[in-house]
Formats: C-alpha cells, sequence, structure tokens
C-alpha cells in the first residue's frame, strides 16, 4: 500500500432507527471497518446539545467526512442541520481562519424514499438528487473539503423486500475500506451522478 | 434434652463441611447433603436408629419446597401446560411402570409385586431435579420445563396410587402381619378425620378439603396478611408463612391427601397474591435447611450391611433403573417435540428414582403388598440413584451439553424478557412515574414496597406490585436479582437506600443500579455505595418550573431551553468535581455532624465552577449558535466556484409519470 491510511468520520443522523432497515445495517457494518469512526448524532446528542469543541476535535482528527442520512424533505434531518449550523463555525470551517477542514473529502450517504426516476427533470421531484444536495457541495466548496457525489440507495422503503441490500452492504464495504487505503480516484468520481454503481471504475489499485 | 442438641449440632456440621466442599467442587449442595448423610451415618455412625424419625420431619423440606414451587406456578401458567401435564407425565409413568412390571415379570416375581415395583421406580426425585435445576439456572430451559411437569405429574400421582396400592395386598402377608398384631396388641393409630366413612363420605371431606384450601386461600389470605403486616413485626409474618404451610399440611394428612400436593396447590393459589414474594422469602430458609435435613437422612439411611450382602444385585437394579427409565424418557420426546441438548437434560434428571419411592415403600410394607426385606433391598436401590443423579448432571453439563453449544449459539434466544426484568424497589411518588414509563414500553418490572397502601392504591389500578422489604436480601433473591438486570432505588428511607446499593453492589455486580437521592448528600453517599446512574429527585423537576418561570418573564421559550440544559451540563460537571472534593474533605470522618461547613464548601465550589466555565476558553462548549461577524463575507475570494459538470449517465428510462402519494 503506497498511500498512507485515510481516517474516515461517519456521521450518522437517523431519528427513528428502531425502524430503519437500510441505514442501521449500514451504519453497523461501517463499525465493523477498521480506520472508521462512526457517530451516531441522535444517539449521542438525544437533546440537540451538541457539543462543538467535541465536535470540530472530531473533524481536526479525520480526513474524509461522511453525512449518513436518510433524505428528509430534500435534506438533512434536523439534528445534522444543528451540527452544521453549531460546528461548522466562523473561523473553524470558514472565515479568515477558518481552514480547519481544508483537503478532507466529504460525501453524503443516502437513502432516499422515490425510486431513481423520480429524481430527474421529468421526475416528480424535478431535480436529481446530486442536484438536490447543492447545498451540502457548496458547503464543502466554502470550507475547502472535496466533494463527493452520494452514495445513494433510492427506493428504500422496500429494498429489503425489493432484495438490494446485498449488493448495497457490499459496495459499502469496498466503498469504505477503499476511502480508509486511500485508494479512491477522487478525480474520476467528482463527476459522476452517485458513487455506488461505479466502484469498480474509481477505485484505483 | 442433651442428646437432642448433640444430633443436631452432628447433623449440622456434617453439612457446614461437606456442601460448601461438594460445591467447590462443582457437585451441588445436594450430593454434598448426601455424602454428609454417608459420612455421619454409616460410615462413623454418629447417627443411626433415628435417622427415620428425623427423616418424617425432613419431609416436610418436600412438603415446602412444592409450596415455594407453587408460589412461583400461577394458575394461568398451570393451565398453559396442562398438556404437557398430562401428556408427558402420564407417558413417562405408564410406560416406566410398564416396563419396569414386565422386566419383573420375565425374572417372575409374581405380578402384583411386579406391578407396585413398578410403580415405585416410575417416580423420581422432584427435590434433588427442582434444586439441582435452581441452583444451575436449569428452570427455563425447555428440558428443565419438561422435567418440571413430568414431576408434577408423578406428584399428583402419587394420591390414586397410595389408595390403590391396598388392593395388591398380599393373603399370606396379611396373615403373618395379623399374627403379629394380636401379639402387639397397643398400635398407635394416627388421627385422621376420614378412617371408617363410607366411600362417598370421603369423597365429600376431600372435595371439601380442597375447596376450603382453594376458597380460604384466595379470599381469606389477603385480609390475614395485611392484618398481620400492618402490625409491622417481621417474624409475626414469618410465623403467618409457617402457620398456613404447616396448617394446611396438617389439614391433608387429617383427610390422607399428600400435604406436599396440598400446599402446591395453596401455593398456586397465593400466586398472584402481593405478598408472594415476602411468603416465598419467609418460607425459603426453612425449606432450604429441611431439605438439606432430608437428604442428609437419604445419605445417613443407606444400610451398608445390606448393601455389601447384595452389592452386585443392587448396583446392577440401580443402573439399570437409570438407564431404563432415561431410555423411556428419551423415547418419549419426539411425541413432544423436545431436541437437542433439551432431550438429554430431560431425560438424565428424571432418571432417578425419587423420595416418594421411599413413602410408598413403607406404605406398601405396612398394607401388605411387599415383603419387608424386598423393600430394604430396594430402598436401597431408590437411595443409591438419588445418590448417582448429580452425576448424572455433571455427565450432562462436562459432555453432553458442550456438544450442542455452537448449535445453541446460532438461535436468538427467546426469553430475553424474562432475563432483562427490572425490579423497582419503593414505588412513592418516584418510583411509580418510573414503573408507568417502563410498563407503557413493555418491559416486565417487578415493583416492591413496604408500605402495605402504597401497595394496595398499585393494585386498584392495576399494577401488579408485591409488599416486601426490599433490604432483605432473601427477598431481593425471590424478586429475581440474579437474573434482573436493573434496580432501581427509590425507597422513602436514605439510610435503607444507601444500604440496599451497597449491598446489591457488592454481591451481584452485574445488576445495574439506579438511584433516586434525595439531595447532593444524599447523591455521593449513593455514588460512594456504587449506584451507577443517580438521580436528585427534585433538581430536574425544579428546573423545568424555573424555565416556567423565565418564560413567565418573557424570556424565549428557546433561550429558556438552552440556559436550562446549559445549567444541567455545569450541574453535572461540577457535581462530579465536588464529590471528588467531597471525599477528599471527608476522608475518615464522612458522618461526622459538619454537614452545614461541607455544604458552604460545595455552594463555594459550585460558584467557582460556574465562573470558570464562563471564563475561561474550554468553556466554550456551553456556547450556543453564534453568527459571524459583520462583513466577514467581503474578504471571501471567489476562486472556487461551485461546479458541477456531470458525466451524462445511461440511465434507465425515466417512468416519470409515477407519482406516488
Amino acid at each position: 500500500m503506497s498511500e498512507p491510511q485515510q481516517a474516515v468520520l461517519l456521521l450518522l443522523a437517523h431519528p427513528s432507527q428502531h425502524r430503519s432497515e437500510v441505514n442501521l445495517p449500514l451504519f453497523e457494518l461501517a463499525k465493523t471497518v477498521p480506520g472508521v469512526t462512526t457517530v451516531d448524532l441522535y444517539g449521542e446528542y438525544p437533546e440537540f446539545d451538541i457539543d462543538i469543541e467535541r465536535e470540530q476535535q472530531r473533524l481536526l482528527a479525520h480526513d474524509v467526512v461522511i453525512f449518513q442520512f436518510p433524505l428528509y424533505w430534500y435534506s438533512t434531518p434536523a439534528i445534522l442541520k444543528e451540527w452544521q449550523d453549531l460546528v461548522l463555525e466562523y473561523g473553524f470551517a470558514y472565515g479568515t481562519d477558518g481552514n480547519a477542514l481544508k483537503g478532507k473529502r466529504f460525501f453524503c450517504a443516502i437513502t432516499a424514499g422515490g425510486k431513481e426516476e423520480a429524481y430527474q427533470a421529468e421526475g416528480y421531484n424535478h431535480f436529481t438528487l446530486r442536484q438536490l444536495l447543492a447545498p451540502l457541495e457548496q458547503t464543502a466548496s466554502l470550507t475547502g473539503m472535496r466533494y463527493l457525489p452520494p452514495f445513494a440507495l433510492f427506493g428504500a422503503r422496500t429494498a429489503v423486500e425489493d432484495g438490494l441490500m446485498a449488493q448495497h452492504l457490499e459496495e459499502w464495504r469496498e466503498l469504505l475500506t477503499a476511502l480508509v487505503a486511500g485508494k479512491l480516484n477522487r478525480r474520476l468520481a467528482a463527476k459522476l451522478e452517485r458513487l455506488n454503481g461505479h466502484l469498480d471504475q474509481i477505485i484505483t489499485g | 434434652m442433651t442428646n437432642y442438641f448433640l444430633q443436631a449440632f452432628i447433623y449440622l456440621v456434617a453439612a457446614v463441611i461437606a456442601v460448601p466442599l461438594a460445591r467447590r467442587f462443582g457437585l451441588g449442595s445436594v450430593l454434598g447433603y448426601l455424602i454428609a448423610g454417608v459420612v455421619i451415618g454409616p460410615v462413623i455412625g454418629l447417627v443411626g436408629e433415628e435417622t427415620s424419625v428425623i427423616q418424617h420431619f425432613a419431609e416436610f423440606g418436600v412438603v415446602m419446597m412444592l409450596f415455594v414451587v407453587g408460589l412461583e406456578l400461577e394458575p394461568k401458567i398451570l393451565w398453559a401446560m396442562r398438556n404437557r401435564l398430562m401428556g408427558l407425565g402420564g407417558l413417562q409413568l405408564t410406560l416406566t411402570t410398564a416396563a419396569v412390571a414386565a422386566i419383573a415379570l420375565y425374572f417372575e416375581v409374581r405380578w402384583s409385586i411386579a406391578f407396585t415395583i413398578g410403580l415405585i421406580f416410575a417416580l423420581s426425585s422432584t427435590a434433588i431435579v427442582l434444586q439441582t435445576f435452581n441452583e444451575k439456572g436449569l428452570n427455563r430451559t425447555d428440558g428443565g420445563r419438561n422435567a418440571f411437569s413430568v414431576l408434577l405429574f408423578q406428584d399428583i400421582a402419587v394420591i390414586p396410587m397410595l389408595a390403590f396400592i391396598p388392593l395388591l395386598a398380599l393373603p399370606e402377608l396379611v396373615e403373618q402381619a395379623q399374627q403379629a398384631a394380636t401379639q402387639v396388641a397397643t398400635k398407635h393409630e394416627e388421627i385422621s378425620l376420614v378412617a371408617g366413612l363410607p366411600p362417598w363420605a370421603y369423597a365429600i371431606v376431600i372435595v371439601a378439603a380442597i375447596a376450603i384450601l382453594v376458597v380460604g386461600g384466595h379470599y381469606l389470605s389477603r385480609p390475614l396478611f395485611r392484618f398481620v403486616a400492618s402490625s409491622g413485626v417481621r417474624e409475626i409474618f414469618t410465623a403467618t408463612a409457617l402457620m398456613l404451610v404447616i396448617g394446611i399440611a396438617a389439614l391433608m394428612s387429617l383427610v390422607g391427601l399428600s400435604p406436599a400436593l396440598g400446599t402446591f396447590l395453596a401455593g398456586v393459589v397465593l400466586a398472584n397474591s402481593e405478598f408472594r414474594h415476602e411468603l416465598e422469602s419467609n418460607i425459603d430458609p426453612f425449606k432450604g435447611l429441611l431439605l438439606g435435613l432430608f437428604f442428609i437422612t437419604v445419605g445417613a439411611g443407606i444400610d451398608f450391611g445390606i448393601l455389601w450382602q447384595d452389592l452386585g444385585l443392587i448396583l446392577g437394579l440401580t443402573l439399570g433403573i437409570i438407564v431404563l427409565k432415561a431410555l423411556v424418557l428419551l423415547l418419549i420426546t419426539p411425541v413432544f417435540k423436545i431436541g437437542k441438548s433439551d432431550r438429554w437434560l430431560f431425560a438424565l434428571s428424571l432418571a432417578q428414582a425419587g423420595e416418594f419411592g421411599f413413602v410408598l415403600l413403607s406404605f406398601t410394607v405396612q398394607n401388605h403388598v411387599l415383603p419387608s426385606e424386598l423393600a430394604q433391598k430396594l430402598s436401597l436401590v431408590v437411595a443409591l440413584s438419588m445418590m448417582l443423579t448429580p452425576g448424572l448432571f455433571i455427565l450432562f453439563e462436562r459432555f453432553i451439553e458442550p456438544r450442542y453449544r455452537s448449535a445453541k449459539a446460532d438461535r436468538e434466544a427467546d426469553t430475553i424478557d424474562e432475563h432483562g426484568s427490572v425490579i423497582i424497589a419503593g414505588v412513592g411518588r418516584f418510583g411509580q412515574v418510573i414503573n408507568r414509563l417502563l410498563s407503557a414500553n413493555g418491559i416486565k418490572t417487578v415493583v416492591l414496597d413496604h408500605q402495605i397502601s402504597q401497595v394496595d392504591m398499585l393494585r386498584r389500578i392495576n399494577v401488579k406490585s408485591y409488599f416486601g422489604d426490599a433490604t432483605r436480601p432473601d427477598l431481593l433473591h425471590t424478586a429475581g436479582i440474579e437474573e434482573a438486570s436493573l434496580l432501581v432505588v427509590a425507597m422513602d428511607n436514605r439510610d435503607s437506600a444507601v444500604e440496599l446499593v451497597k449491598y446489591v453492589k457488592h454481591t451481584y455486580p452485574k445488576v445495574k443500579v439506579l438511584a433516586r437521592a434525595f439531595d447532593r448528600g444524599h447523591a455521593y453517599l449513593l455514588r460512594d455505595a456504587g449506584a451507577d446512574f443517580i438521580q436528585k429527585e427534585t433538581l430536574l423537576s425544579a428546573l423545568e418550573l424555573g424555565a416556567d418561570a423565565m418564560k413567565c418573564l418573557g424570556f424565549h421559550p428557546f433561550h429558556v431551553e438552552q440556559q436550562k440544559n446549559t445549567f444541567k451540563r455545569i450541574e453535572k460537571r461540577s457535581s462530579d468535581m465536588l464529590y471528588g472534593a467531597w471525599k477528599d474533605d471527608s476522608s475518615g470522618e464522612r458522618f461526622d455532624n459538619n454537614y452545614r461547613k461541607l455544604f458552604i464548601e460545595l455552594e463555594e465550589t459550585i460558584k467557582a465552577a460556574m465562573a470558570r466555565d464562563r471564563n475561561d476558553k474550554y468553556a466554550m462548549s456551553d456556547r450556543g449558535w453564534t453568527p459571524p461577524p459583520k462583513g466577514y463575507d467581503e474578504l471571501l475570494d471567489g476562486d472556487e466556484p461551485l461546479t458541477v459538470k456531470r458525466v451524462e449517465e445511461p440511465l434507465p428510462s425515466p417512468g416519470d409519470e409515477q407519482l406516488k402519494p
């Protein structure tokens, strides 16, 4: 392995985990991948009293940042928005001396209830998932992070019944392992609509 | 008198030495008692003739055990297991009796004797098996449950056997006995209500006795216990419990029924009572000691003279019986779909003969069904098979269960709710709320309170609760502290609460203890005692009302919420710090009367902690959302504008108009 080990920080935001069929298995799998730090935001801050100092230290200690969440109204669940509002502080993440996140990689691991066809200009959601995530993409841009397209699962409500889970979990493990090993080709990946489905093209070595 | 003291001392010394040793070697207490008996009886001959007298007394241990077993079986559970009880039990009894009798007939034993022997050996030892299940925690396994239903069926079946066996009396034995009886004219008669009654009247008396038991147990026990509990004298409650068990045993004996069955029934009737745990913990020590005594007498009663005489025959018979019974039991397991290691547990645990075998043997001799020389040999077989039982359990544990263990791990445990139960000690104004939250979430709780009015009130609103003093280790034990995962301590007596936490954390370190503190000082004491989670009872509700006050004064609700959380956080953090200070400060003389001084110091520490928190850099963690400075964005350069260049990917044909609700 020529490239150094990358520390991966995975922040999960899922407010009703006892009902989760997709996100929880993904999260559990991530826990088993060496080099990945997993954080359950609703679990750590059930009262939304986010410890800003601690979160910023965590960010500093990692090279890759992943938001994992079910898409709620074309955006993140509330705690993840609160987390952004509080943790990505002026002077830390942006502003004159705010360059703590520069150079880190960032992407979202998302589950969406609608089918992939729905996330098209012609579909009922009218925008692609990547377009809908533009606020996060711009956040990454302003904080100097290198943005990657989302790792996305569509039709999440029926993914288990449709038998999609096994492959999705396998790709998730592949992606996380590649990230830790620093084997993801960011330039190729950055242009994609989503990361999964193309892993063999963008993982090097 | 001196003689009695000496005898009692010998029995106790034997038990005190043998049982801990046996347990240390993993043999279980039953084997310890049996060995103790063998040593003081046949080996050194310290005790002898009086064993049979003591045995009668000791059989009362079996009676008490069935009472306790009954207490743990609600009528609902008993009804639910009726099929297994009748099916498994009936099948086991019939097949074993038939098999033993057939073999005896093959050796040209008279049919009536062969049949009686069959009945005697069909029974297993409730005392040994249940005691061992209890010690090894096998009660809740499938094999354990099924074995229990068979044992229960056997205990019930003893009654018709006692009625039936006299019909098998042998003419020549009766003749002998009559000759003997004329020689010894003054024969001691037992008191009986039913002697000489015609069968129909006998039936009425029995029905009446059982009705008294069930109806009385249901309607009279509660007022009685309440009356006794209101006195607040603990030993009178113990006396009441003993009175109840002895009274029922006496009543059953008077009408010629098995006292064990009677107390078992009474136990079932009382299983729903709020006094159940208190009753159980009062009876438990007596039960344990008397059962121990019973096992000792079994050991002491072994007649080595007869044993050496016919060593080969008796050993052969013993092993033969064990193998035969185990085979029959194994044979019937598929009928009731008992699988895997449970099948072996079921078969091995019931393969011995039981204490009712002794009862039946002496009964058959009295009724001239078996000649007494034969009965003596058979009772050796019964005793030896009982002594070998712990060995069978060891065989199961060491060799059979490990083979199935890997298969077992794959299966999810299906009795999680049993193990995850929560004990709540004290359900006053505080514990009650906890219980409501937990129960509403389907968590099984066992609620204990020593105020009968409180228990009454909860019962009225359908909350299952039990009367009893939670600081009593025996009560905690019967409430299931060994299997509980949490204990909530919310009792009103501060000192008892601390004592309870200390005791539980020391004795059952695996149980998480959550304690309610009255105030800061109490919280420290509880923390010192080892409580895992502590809440000061007024802090959070006072904070809520304080927040309401701030809102009334016009503060924004969200700001109030944030301030409240900050307060909570500082409180928690400084609480840790203060605890350290308190511990250093007071080591050695913590219980001295310098509370005032201590409190002032604590207040100073809080103030200092709060002040430090506001000023130093680290305390920035209490900050909330802060806007960037004005005009900061003019410094930003637009070098890296957002660009979303995408490759056009081949996508499945868009089924766009599929609008879903």
